[in-house]
């Protein structure tokens, strides 16, 4: 058994790095352009002139200059101070789903840098015919009809469902009518801020105090004749697997609505139970959380989006397609939204998916979702073990692949809260967590979500560290107020400058002026 | 800076007599008769605590004794005394207090009590400084109290800082004890005072960018006149989520009282229940109300106006609720309440309603009907 | 065969696993599945393909089905038309690569202290060659980034309706238009046939006070430079409506920036800035604008933020979160976002490190060189019109072929038997244009690659 170390001597790198313009000597060169033939250079005028004069550059940008070594180092060192999901025990990021990005997978999607998506069909069957596999494995764990892969993260691929129900509504003269999205306070923030990006009014269902779910009785409140469809997760982000969830499609199919499914928390669920058997018309999966392809900083992604047949004609353009000889790309669809991306979509991540998927297999997602379950279970029971560490809601109930916990009882006590126990944890080489989508319901919450990438010494190690922050913040508060004090930075001295238009910089030149620097 | 401290060392001693509250000197007296003691100067302590660590950038200005003095001197502090020591006392007290300080140029004023302490606070301060109380009276009714006292002391703490310039609105509320140990209540809306207000500002990845109380307030007050149908009488509720509509539409608008509105003409100011029944009846009416006072009630304090009589003949399908996301989710899963003395009428709303929270938004909410 | 202990996995170790489950007080982990109601629960089996369980049998695997494409690099490649081929420096991919940006996500600006600066750096030189203060963390692609351009402008000044040329990318046009809807409507202004221009006198028909912003992309999607920058915002302007631009930023170097010739926001491609075209996964879009209140406000990205830490003299980065205030329309108040294209954010940044003021002047004017070279040489070839429009362009223009009575699909096969791909076929997008191709012509391209395109050319039409 590998051996439980709290990591108390950890220090992230701490460069104290310039920023870039910092490290400018006028002159110098990170590379050099490949210049034109001498041919070309001697028997083209001077193209420049042939632009007018207003639309010419007039002084140089002020980019920096600087050898590359010191480019390349400058990256390394922002890299060092960058606490990736690789490298830390991500259990942090709850909701997020931190899976092991295997470096296989980087390797094996080098292969399409060069590919140009406006290639002839005939030049691009090797990925043409990934992406329609990978589809193919979508609408197995799902049971959907048809999916894209269109969409460049979870929320857009959210977003593309609301567009599909406003297309799918409008084609039946209905649009007007029909302008209300039912969704549920603990559902992702992006189910009610898509569709109302889509135009549609969102009536949000608040969750029962008791059992931390919607009561079916607000549902059965809230359809009308005005519903065009529901946007929900399940489990929510409270780890809660709603059981009435067939009950709930079925009284918005009775309205008239459709329904779609939020599956951004589908890790514990592969192989498990499917959108198609509880009734939803659409689903979407986050290829980068669920499928094991990196994050990045936050993209690029991919969200793929499922759909039933009868929404099958909605779907963007292109559709990738196979006519038992060909792979090809689908324009011809006259009911399609239009486009949400460029050409079809994040290759890269479809290929690194796809590749996930081939080494696991039917058995092997399975268990995917059976030790993320697993291993939830078995961090709750050692958190909850923790004096000052709570979950609300349904009491004795079984969480699936994530639990949203309390700080509560530790605040109280201690008058630490959720947000110094997360600033903290970074002490303790560790990402900090994930409290919760705004608003708290619960107060000081934190979600964790160890996903099968975790090994019971990392779930032992995590509980150990928020055990040790507990004791911290009983002995010294102001030590853990105070934190971080070994992360690659501190926290910022006047956060309240984010919010005032005379000190905000969102660049370096803005921050010069502003702050009267040069 | 300037921090007013205020401590009414007797709220919160006839609660756990059963006394409801302990306006009137017989009353106290009782109280203390039963065996009551005070409960105020522990939350008040708990609440200054927070501000230990600031304690030497801040000068403290309080009152004598148990009404402040003794409280910061045990934490520490070296406070400046104002006024002087007295064996008893009332809400004459906390006034002057109030006054002096306020002609001191306190930059805050932080103070433990209750409905009746607020009153105090409120009649003399007015709108004219930032006041946050710690919750310690029985009664709590007005939203000038945050909803612990370690929050009072968090957001006086903040905003002394200046991490805090976010300032609301908040209802001064008080019961008529008298009325209320008889069992009747009788809660009335005396005015807003100015509370430091803190919320979330982090930037959630998924729902894009927050949105201020203000700016959510003015997208509720944009529907509400957007779907103004004709001819239809508007009963218009107070509180400060509704104040906007009257705004929208420039029309006067009586802050503690209701008003009603017809094709976005003002059709009468400060109406008293019989006058609203006179004016509605046989006609078409909808109810604006929102959410009063820090415990969720939609009806039955403050607007006692709306009765019975008065939602049975305008239908509940007629009553709009209204209320910012921030007021809806501070009732921590509480239900809306409803207290219109009419049992009737408060069962009828048992279950769950819309209330607006933005322009294009709403959630669907328990209520809970006495 | 026994029980498989996946590598990345580690609790598949059936001993582990007993463990756990026991310290749980469970048999099996289906008593935790016993929350799903049974009827809820998938009987069947996924029809997935047997796993390939060792990493070399995926390497053989991805591989040999990969070998059926070609790419740019074994063909020679003429297009362009939203993603193009340049030089990416091998720094861009070392930094890319690394697993501490490449596999980190929303963590804490302390922890991720790195992947804040070096998105914070990014926007500054983005900025530099924009000349705006502001810029956005980087967004999905260029046609995200233009419709949420539009709706922030529709926000700002409460009108419904974008102006926009009828030469904007096909593609991107799609992607504003069902951002906008349903309220927003995108109406096309015609262009001249003759030059590809704007044609100003249907602009000055169609404005009008419900006119929200004008639109136009520099270079346009055919290639041309839209040369009339100064009085389109002049227009624009002149009606309170707002002035957006599209812009390419590899032609920054040389073109002067949108902010110079009115537009008060830019959006536009980051994927020509040491991104590979990865088959259309290299997009990233970006949002700038001048620093103003009304502006920042209507973002619908995050912005980062610097300041300093607690530690004097160190920097610290942050979300700018100035809340949403104004409301001109409220109907369309809302934006979503989420995760977008933060790492080829950070590309970006290294290539302008790399490349500084001189190597993205280099660029332009050696890529301006190379299309007049390209369109002299083809030029040369009877029965083909090279360049269609007029006007001047950067790094992509038309050529037609309507007079060798040949469609551009059937041209660009016969292009394939000489290992080239020829340019985008237009004849769909643009009929207007006749059998008209969209080439494209970077750094990449050598005088040897561009006669071989026209001998090629000379072949096949023969």
């Amino acid at each position: 058994m590998a051996k439980l170390k709290i990591r108390e001597n950890y220090h992230q790198a701490r460069w104290d790095e310039p920023i870039i313009y910092e490290l400018s000597t006028p002159g110098e060169r990170g590379i050099l352009v490949p210049q034109p033939d001498k041919e070309i250079k001697d028997s083209s005028e001077d193209v420049l002139s042939n632009l007018p004069e207003h639309m010419r550059r007039k002084e140089k940008p002020n980019l920096p200059e600087i050898s590359q070594k010191h480019v390349l180092a400058h990256y390394l060192h922002l890299s060092q101070e960058t606490l990736g999901s690789n490298l830390n025990n991500d259990i942090s990021q709850g909701t997020c789903t931190m899976k092991y990005n295997p470096r296989i997978n980087e390797t094996l999607a080098t292969l399409i840098h060069h590919v140009h998506p406006s290639q002839d069909e005939d030049t691009m069957q090797g990925i043409l015919g990934i992406y329609y596999k990978f589809k193919h494995f979508l609408k197995e764990i799902s049971g959907m009809d048809k999916f894209t892969l269109q969409p460049g993260g979870g929320s857009h691929a959210v977003y593309t469902a609301a567009s599909i129900m406003r297309a799918y509504h409008e084609s039946r003269g209905e649009l007007d009518q029909r302008d209300e999205i039912i969704t549920t306070i603990f559902s992702h923030p992006c189910d009610a801020a898509t569709p109302a990006t889509a135009g549609f009014k969102v009536i949000t269902l608040f969750s029962d105090d008791e059992t931390g779910v919607p009561d079916i009785e607000a549902l059965k409140e809230a359809v009308s004749e005005r519903t065009a469809g529901i946007f929900i997760t399940n489990p929510e982000d409270t780890g809660i697997y709603n059981r009435e969830i067939d009950e709930i499609v079925r009284i918005v199919h009775e309205a008239g609505g459709l329904c779609f499914y939020d599956q951004a928390n589908a890790n514990g669920m592969l192989g498990i139970a499917r959108a198609r058997e509880a009734g939803f018309d659409m689903c979407h999966f986050n290829v980068h959380k669920t499928f094991g392809t990196p994050h990045g900083c936050s993209g690029p992604g991919t969200g793929a989006l499922g759909v039933r047949d009868h929404l099958a004609s909605f779907l963007p353009i292109p559709t990738v397609e196979y006519d038992g000889n060909k792979y090809y790309l689908d324009y011809d669809r006259p009911e399609s939204i239009g486009k949400v991306r460029g050409f079809f979509g994040v290759a890269p991540v479809v290929l690194k998916a796809y590749c996930w998927v081939m080494m696991l297999g039917a058995e092997g997602l399975r268990e995917v979702a059976e030790i993320s379950v697993l291993n939830n279970n078995y961090l709750q029971k050692k958190v909850e073990e923790i004096p000052g560490v709570k979950t609300w809601y349904a009491e004795g109930r079984r969480r699936l692949e994530q639990v949203r916990y309390n700080w509560i009882g530790l605040e109280e006590e201690t008058g630490v809260g959720t947000d110094d126990v997360m600033r903290r944890i970074g002490d303790y080489g560790i990402q900090h967590y994930w409290t919760s989508h705004h608003p708290w319901v619960v107060p000081e919450p934190f979600t964790l979500e160890p996903c099968e990438t975790y090994s019971k010494t990392d779930l032992d190690e995590y509980a150990a560290v928020l055990a040790r922050i507990a004791d911290e913040a009983r002995k010294d508060p102001e030590f853990v107020k105070a934190s971080p004090h070994k992360c690659a930075s501190n926290v910022v001295a006047n956060p309240e400058e984010f919010n005032d238009p005379d000190k905000w910089a969102v660049t370096w030149r803005a921050y010069l002026r502003k702050h009267g620097k040069k | 800076m300037k921090l007013g401290f205020i401590v009414n060392p007797i709220a919160g001693m006839g609660g756990k007599v059963g006394l409801k509250g302990t306006d009137g000197k017989e009353i106290l007296e009782k109280a203390r008769q039963l065996g009551a003691y005070p409960e105020s100067p522990k939350k008040a302590k708990k609440a200054l605590e927070i501000l230990i660590p600031f304690m030497d950038e801040i000068e403290l200005i309080t009152c004598p004794g148990t009404m402040g003095e003794e409280e910061a001197i045990e934490l520490g502090f070296t406070p400046k005394v104002i006024g002087e020591k007295k064996a008893t006392v009332g809400p004459n007290d906390t006034e002057e207090a109030a006054a002096e300080m306020l002609d001191m140029g306190i930059d805050l004023l932080l103070f433990a009590g209750g409905d009746g302490t607020a009153r105090n606070i409120y009649n003399v301060v007015g709108d004219k400084l930032p006041v946050i109380g710690i919750p310690a009276g029985v009664k709590i009714h007005s939203a000038v109290y945050a909803n612990h006292p370690r929050n009072a002391g968090e957001v006086a703490l903040k905003y002394l800082k200046g991490e805090l310039e976010t300032i609301r609105e908040a209802e001064v509320m008080d019961i008529d004890e008298e009325a209320y140990r008889k069992g009747q209540i009788t809660a009335k809306l005396y005015g807003y005072m100015n509370v430091p207000y803190q919320r979330q500002l982090v930037q959630s990845l998924k729902a894009g960018r927050p949105e201020q109380e203000e700016s959510a307030q003015e997208a509720i007050a944009d529907r509400i006149v957007s779907e103004m149908e004709e001819d239809v009488f508007y009963i218009i509720g107070s509180g400060t989520s509704i104040r906007p509509i009257m705004d929208k539409l420039e029309l006067p608008n009586t802050l503690l009282g209701i008003d009603i509105v017809k094709n976005k003409e003002l059709v009468a100011s400060d109406v008293g229940e019989k006058q609203i029944l006179d004016i509605i009846r046989g006609q078409k009416a909808k109810i604006i109300v929102t959410i009063i006072g820090g415990q969720g009630y939609i009806f039955g304090r403050g607007n006692q106006q709306l009765s019975g009589n008065v939602i049975r003949m305008v239908g509940k399908d007629n009553i709009r609720i209204v209320a910012t996301k921030d007021k809806v989710v501070s009732l921590m899963g509480q239900p809306i309440l409803v207290d219109t003395g009419d049992d009737e009428i408060n069962k009828m709303f048992n279950g769950y309603a819309r209330v607006l929270i933005s322009y294009n938004e709403e959630i669907m909410y328990k209520v809970k009907g006495f | 065969m026994d029980k498989i202990v996946y590598p990345y996995i580690p609790n598949s170790v059936p001993e582990i696993k007993e463990q756990m489950l026991k310290e749980l007080g469970l048999d099996d982990v289906e008593d935790i599945y016993a929350e799903i109601p049974e009827h809820l629960r998938f009987k069947g089996k996924m029809d997935l393909p047997e796993p390939l369980l060792s990493e070399y049998e995926l390497e053989r695997h991805v591989e040999a089905i990969l070998a059926r494409d070609k790419d740019c690099k074994e063909y020679l490649s003429f297009l362009g038309g939203g993603t193009w081929q340049h030089y990416v420096p091998e720094v861009c991919d070392t930094i890319n690569s690394r697993d501490e940006f490449l596999t980190a996500y929303v963590g804490a600006a302390y922890a991720d202290h790195g992947k804040y600066q070096a998105i914070f750096e990014f926007a500054s030189m983005l900025g530099e060659l924009l000349d705006f203060d502001v810029v956005s963390t980087p967004t999905y692609d260029w046609g995200m980034a233009a419709g949420y351009a539009m709706r922030m402008a529709v926000r700002m000044t409460g009108r419904n309706e974008i102006l926009a040329p009828k030469t904007m990318a096909p593609e991107r046009y799609l992607c504003a238009k069902n951002l906008c809807k349903p309220t927003i409507e995108i109406k096309l202004i015609d262009y001249d046939e003759e030059t590809g221009l704007l044609d100003l006198e249907d602009l000055k028909d169609k404005i009008s006070n419900k006119t929200a912003a004008i639109y136009f992309e520099n270079p346009s999607y055919l290639g041309f430079i839209e040369t009339q920058g100064e009085e389109i915002s002049k227009i624009a302007h002149d009606n309170d409506a707002i002035s957006i631009v599209g812009v390419d930023p590899s032609s920054l170097g040389v073109l002067a920036p949108p902010s110079h010739y009115g537009a008060d926001i830019a959006c536009g491609e980051l994927q020509p800035l040491g991104i590979h075209m990865n088959a259309g996964g290299g997009l990233a879009g970006f949002i700038a604008s001048r620093d103003e209140e009304e502006y920042v406000a209507e973002y619908p990205t995050q912005l980062w933020g610097i300041t300093e830490t607690t530690r004097e003299g160190e920097y610290g980065f942050g979300d700018v979160s100035f809340e949403r205030t104004s409301y001109a329309s409220r109907e369309n108040a809302k934006d979503f976002l989420g995760t977008q294209t933060a790492l080829w954010g950070i590309t970006a940044g290294v290539y302008l490190a790399l490349m500084g003021p001189e190597g993205m002047r280099e660029l332009g004017e050696g890529i301006m060189q190379r299309v007049s070279y390209a369109q002299k040489v083809l030029g040369e070839i009877p029965e083909i019109k090279v360049p269609l429009l007029s006007t001047v362009g950067f790094k992509e223009f038309i050529v037609n072929f309507d007079d060798t009575g040949r469609k551009v699909s059937d041209i660009n096969r016969s292009l394939l038997d000489y290992g080239i791909f020829g340019g985008k076929d237009l004849s769909k997008e643009f009929p207007e244009l006749g059998n008209s191709a969209l080439y494209c012509i970077t750094e990449i391209h050598r005088k040897a690659d561009i006669d071989r395109l026209a001998d090629a050319l000379k072949k096949v039409l023969a």
